[in-house]
């Protein structure tokens, strides 16, 4: 029986509907569990003496002076934790040609960025280990810092490690069609470079790890604020040599992730190693200073682009060179080439186009490593292709929604291949961009803008069209030889209250995946979402799974919940009808009742059959299974990813004569496929945008040439505040995907992916009329008053 | 980073303030709002020090008016200088910068004797005190003194108060009538330090004009209050540029904050001549 999603008046209609989250109370209240709370008997903390210059070779290092102070238990170097921990090397088999050298939790010859860990020291409290470890003395012997990724690939360049012979980690071609033929007969090409400023994800909570073993059991117990727990129990088991059955990975509640807590850091790894050489619960809470200098940073790209067209603005090829730093390592296990390796699979994503050529070139250098952060590529690859058909459309003069609407594929065309050689199962372009030029009254806004034109206003509106990859199989990471699951589970059990308990892979970051969970669940079964209790983030208890990364929850999580919903509530059904000697098919569950189908009568209390299975099992025939707890798995097999796609808009005013710009209203629809909860896709969509105009406006991690952080602090690393942040209205379509029954796909993303690309040709529409252009986010004041020529220096 | 302090003290009135830095061997740090000292401790930027508490001193807070002068307590907050009716009266720009220093709870704890003895470039106080022509009261366990403004800002979060001394109060005239003053900044998030900020006073002697993030410390725009005197708003903008010599950052270059303090004193401007843009 498949359920009817298109009748709001179903019973139990709770997927498709805004039903409360069962863990707000508790978040709100501060009764929340982080890893931070917990404090477990005999616990140290352990802090790092860090590395202060971005290349140096390690000489001698003194720990006299740190050993003294007060609290100070035991001071761990690289060479001590070498003995215990194996390094790790983060490439992937199909991301052919990546190398990186062995990494290993705390430097051992040389520290190759500004914030590296260099020395652990652990002690009664943080403050004593902080103390100490001002006090580490370590002779570093600076060696040259390699900074600029355009010239990381120049002779005269130093190489960062020599046993690699370059500073070469990773780099695609891709090529479809005849490029060079397209651009030289086509009626315009259009160029432009575009640059986008290296970020970090800036969670509310920081990365925090408490790591216990205990020798008496060989296990190791591992709580720690991630998006990965299954990952990580395979990590901590291959480097400290456990058996992997003995770790235990527990997550409870995380302070929000966007992908920066889905990775491998050395100081969490040394946490372990250290936990299991001392015997003792080791804490290790990130601060906002270490936040910023080891937190992963992402999306610090240099592109030069061209586009094609013909005179009725017809796409007729797409060329992308780009180049990105990711530090002195790639991250494991997940590898910093995804990132570059995404612009090439994703630029011109929406469009039916022929020639497509892209080349991403990923170089080492002595900054913070970079990975895999919320919408990976995605607004890199949206603001080349987005920028570049508004630049076509400005070229031949003609309206970005029509150069658009002429060439995204047509919303019948699916399945399709694209260029890159994506596979798009069913998206719908132009069902959204209709919905959004409606949504925002398109005419009405420009004519408003041309009369605040006329008043000497600068205001501009951007339209930025988007794919976003989601619910990703194998062959995002699997393939490539990493332990990193794409399957996902759902156990779900009914205890005898006739409660239900649902325990899953996926994991809760603060984004509302337990109330998504419940409310299939609950649809599933037949009850109540109230009755319905979420666990989730521990490997010891949940089935196996991947947890939560480029959106994944609901689309992979949801459906292995629902498909397990649906199996318990046939167990309970097929129970019930051997109670109530009913026909099994003509009975139902709703609200916590079994019901007769047809007539929606009461038959009886699921707590009543609760009672009867669980201590009047004498009651039942000797043969009937009596299997109150499912567990079903679901992996994607049809496509590598679901694909989604959307459109987002901007309006905006640029004050030309101070260069700030003031965002009036933001638009964005998306069809994620099935909608499982309004709300929480709204704000999934909303928070997302916002930080997308982040990076549009604010976010830029500064170094200077020696490699040098210099904005550290919330104070200099500008992330979007309420107070900037314009009114934002979502709409949907929704084009559910067939590979589940839940059909959803994921939602994460879609907002950042976007954003940026929207808010950047706002800013070129409203700067026009003055002949200038911007294209190196952030655009601060001042990169828009340089683009208008206002300074001299 | 957890904060590193070498103690606490708090303080039951001036004269004990005042023993306590004696005796603290010139570790004496004054704790009034706390909200930048209590920042850089917890960066480990100030470490060591010897906090001595004034924040219950509440002979220390309030405004009060006599004889044609504000007298603003050292310990009043942010948050009742932005509402307090004898300052909106008499010295409106500074209700008016209060809308700009940080948020809510910042302004809640913050004081303005803090915010001037701190000295921070940036801050929107030290130029409105610099505009307004104010003075600074100082004891010190010599008696009192009383600082004008233009030489109490002395470089970097460096003032002319000694180490000895506690800044109890600062006292500006009450604005004349017809007199206007106006505050323009440019930040990237609204309670971000200005990028460039400007005030303007205008009295029936002349203009004042007085910037703050362009600089070491608060700067009196003589030279473009001359030409403003004049009339000549092209010329004053010429002379901003020229005597001031702004810091680049990774917020700002020093050309960018050149040029928007000669675009804040024509907004300025425009808003004395009540047109409102």
């Amino acid at each position: 029986m498949t359920i009817p999603f298109n009748n709001p008046d179903r019973p139990n209609s709770y997927i498709g509907k805004t039903v409360p989250r069962p863990n707000a109370t508790k978040l709100v209240q501060g009764r929340g569990r982080y890893v931070d709370d917990i404090v477990l008997p005999r616990m140290l903390h352990v802090c790092f003496a860090r590395s202060p210059v971005a290349h140096a070779r390690i000489g001698e290092i003194d720990l006299s002076e740190a050993k003294a102070v007060k609290g100070v238990i035991r001071i761990f170097t690289g060479k001590d934790l070498a003995e215990v921990c194996t390094p790790w090397v983060a490439v992937l088999a199909h991301l052919k040609g990546l190398k990186s050298p062995p990494e290993y939790p705390l430097a051992v010859d040389r520290a190759c960025w500004v914030g590296e860990p260099v020395v652990a020291v652990v002690a009664t409290t943080r403050a004593a280990a902080e103390e100490a470890a001002a006090l580490v003395a370590v002779d570093y012997e600076d060696l040259p810092a390699v900074t600029d990724t355009m010239t990381a690939l120049d002779t005269d360049t130093p190489v960062i490690h020599p046993d690699l012979g370059d500073n070469l980690a990773f780099r695609r071609l891709h090529e479809e069609g005849d490029v060079d033929a397209a651009l030289e007969s086509a009626h315009k090409v259009v160029s432009a470079r575009f640059r986008t400023a290296r970020h970090t994800g800036v969670t509310l909570e920081p990365r925090s790890i408490l790591v216990d073993w205990n020798p008496a059991e060989g296990q190791m117990t591992a709580y720690h604020a991630t998006q990965a727990p299954h990952m990580m129990q395979t990590v901590f088991a291959e480097h400290l040599d456990i058996p992997e059955s003995r770790v235990r990975v527990v997550c409870g509640d995380v302070g929000g992730s966007y992908g920066i807590k889905v990775h491998v850091y050395p100081d969490e790894v040394a946490t372990a190693a250290i936990a299991k050489v001392m015997g003792r619960p080791i804490k290790f809470i990130a601060d906002r200073l270490e936040s910023y200098t080891t937190d992963i940073h992402a999306r610090d790209h240099e592109i030069e682009a061209k586009i094609a067209v013909s005179e009725e603005g017809k796409i007729l090829a797409i060329d992308v060179d780009d180049w990105t730093g990711i530090g002195p390592y790639s991250v494991y296990p997940r590898t910093s080439a995804i990132e570059g390796n995404q612009v090439v699979n994703l630029c011109g994503g929406p469009y039916d186009f022929a020639n497509y050529r892209a080349q991403t070139t990923v170089v080492f250098q002595n900054k913070t490593p970079t990975c895999q952060y919320r919408a990976v590529g995605h607004p890199i690859a949206v603001a080349i292709t987005e920028g570049l058909v508004d630049m076509a459309a400005g070229a031949i003069g003609m309206d970005p929604v029509e150069i658009r609407r002429r060439n995204m594929y047509a919303d019948d065309a699916y399945p399709v291949t694209s260029p890159a050689k994506m596979r798009f199962e069913g998206l719908s372009h132009h069902a959204s961009m209709d919905r959004l030029v409606e949504m925002m009254d398109y005419d009405a806004l420009r004519a408003d803008q041309e009369e605040a034109r006329k008043q000497g206003k600068y205001r501009g509106i951007g339209i930025a069209s988007f794919i976003e990859l989601t619910n990703p199989s194998p062959f995002m990471y699997g393939i490539g030889g990493a332990r990193i699951s794409a399957q996902d589970g759902c156990t779900v059990r009914m205890d005898p209250d006739g409660s239900v308990v649902a325990l899953s892979g996926v994991t809760e970051q603060g984004q509302g995946t337990e109330a998504m969970l419940s409310q299939v669940v609950a649809e599933g079964v037949g009850v109540d979402p109230g009755q319905v209790r979420i666990i989730t983030g521990d490997t010891q208890v949940t089935p196996y799974g991947g947890g939560t990364w480029a959106s994944r929850g609901a689309g992979i999580g949801g459906e292995a919940a629902l498909q397990a919903a649906r199996a318990l509530r046939d167990s309970i059904l097929e129970v019930a009808a051997a109670m109530l000697q009913a026909d099994k098919g003509k009975l139902d569950i709703r609200a916590g009742q079994v019901v007769d189908a047809d007539t929606g009568e009461d038959r009886m209390p699921l707590e009543e059959l609760g009672r009867i299975v669980y201590f009047r099992g004498d009651t039942l025939p000797k043969d009937l299974p009596r299997e109150l707890v499912q567990t079903r798995h679901f992996i994607t097999m049809e496509y590598p990813f679901a694909f989604t796609n959307g459109v987002q808009a901007s309006y905006l005013e640029v004050d030309v004569d101070t260069g700030v710009v003031t965002l009036l209203k933001h638009w964005c629809v998306e069809d994620c496929g099935r909608v499982i909860n309004p709300q929480l896709v709204d704000e999934q969509i909303r928070g997302g945008i916002v930080q997308g105009l982040g990076g549009a406006l604010y976010e830029e991690i500064h170094y200077d040439e020696d490699g040098q952080l210099l904005n550290g602090s919330m104070a200099d690393y500008l992330v979007p505040m309420a107070a900037e942040m314009p009114d934002m209205q979502i709409g949907h379509v929704e084009t559910p995907t067939g590979e589940s029954e839940l059909g959803a796909k994921g939602a994460g993303e879609a907002g950042t992916a976007g954003a940026p690309a929207a808010v950047m040709n706002a800013i070129n529409d409203a700067l026009r009329p003055l002949g200038a252009q911007v294209t190196e986010m952030p655009f601060t004041p001042e990169r828009i008053l340089r683009a208008l020529g206002k300074l001299d220096d | 980073m957890k904060a590193s302090a070498g103690g606490y003290a708090r303080a039951e009135n001036v004269r004990h303030a005042l023993d306590l830095l004696a005796a603290s061997g010139g570790q004496g740090r004054l704790l009034a709002g706390g909200q930048s000292l209590v920042a850089a401790m917890n960066m480990r930027l100030s470490a060591g020090d010897l906090l001595v508490d004034i924040s219950r001193l509440s002979e220390l807070s309030g405004v009060t008016e006599q004889g044609g002068t504000l007298h603003i307590g050292a310990l009043t907050r942010h948050v009742e200088i932005g509402s307090d009716p004898l300052v909106k009266t008499h010295a409106p720009v500074l209700a008016a910068a209060v809308a700009h220093i940080a948020h809510a709870a910042i302004r809640n704890r913050g004081t303005i004797g803090g915010a001037l003895a701190h000295a921070d470039p940036a801050a929107e106080f030290p130029a409105c005190a610099l505009a307004l022509g104010a003075e600074m009261h100082a004891e010190g366990p010599d008696g009192t003194r009383t600082i004008p403004a233009e030489d109490f800002f002395e470089e970097v979060f460096t003032t002319a108060l000694d180490e000895s001394e506690i800044l109890t109060a600062i006292s500006v005239p009450v604005a004349e009538d017809g007199e206007k003053q106006v505050l323009e900044e440019v930040a990237r998030r609204s309670g971000d330090y200005a990028l460039a900020g400007l005030c303007l006073v205008k009295r029936a002697a002349g203009h004042r004009i007085a910037l703050f993030s362009v600089g070491p410390k608060p700067i009196l725009a003589t030279g473009a209050m001359t030409a403003l005197d004049d009339g000549d708003l092209d010329g004053a903008v010429a002379a901003l540029a020229a005597e001031i010599d702004p810091p680049s950052d990774t917020q700002a270059s020093a050309a960018y904050r050149r040029h928007l303090a000669g675009v804040l004193l024509r907004r300025a401007v425009a808003r004395l001549k009540g047109d409102n843009q």
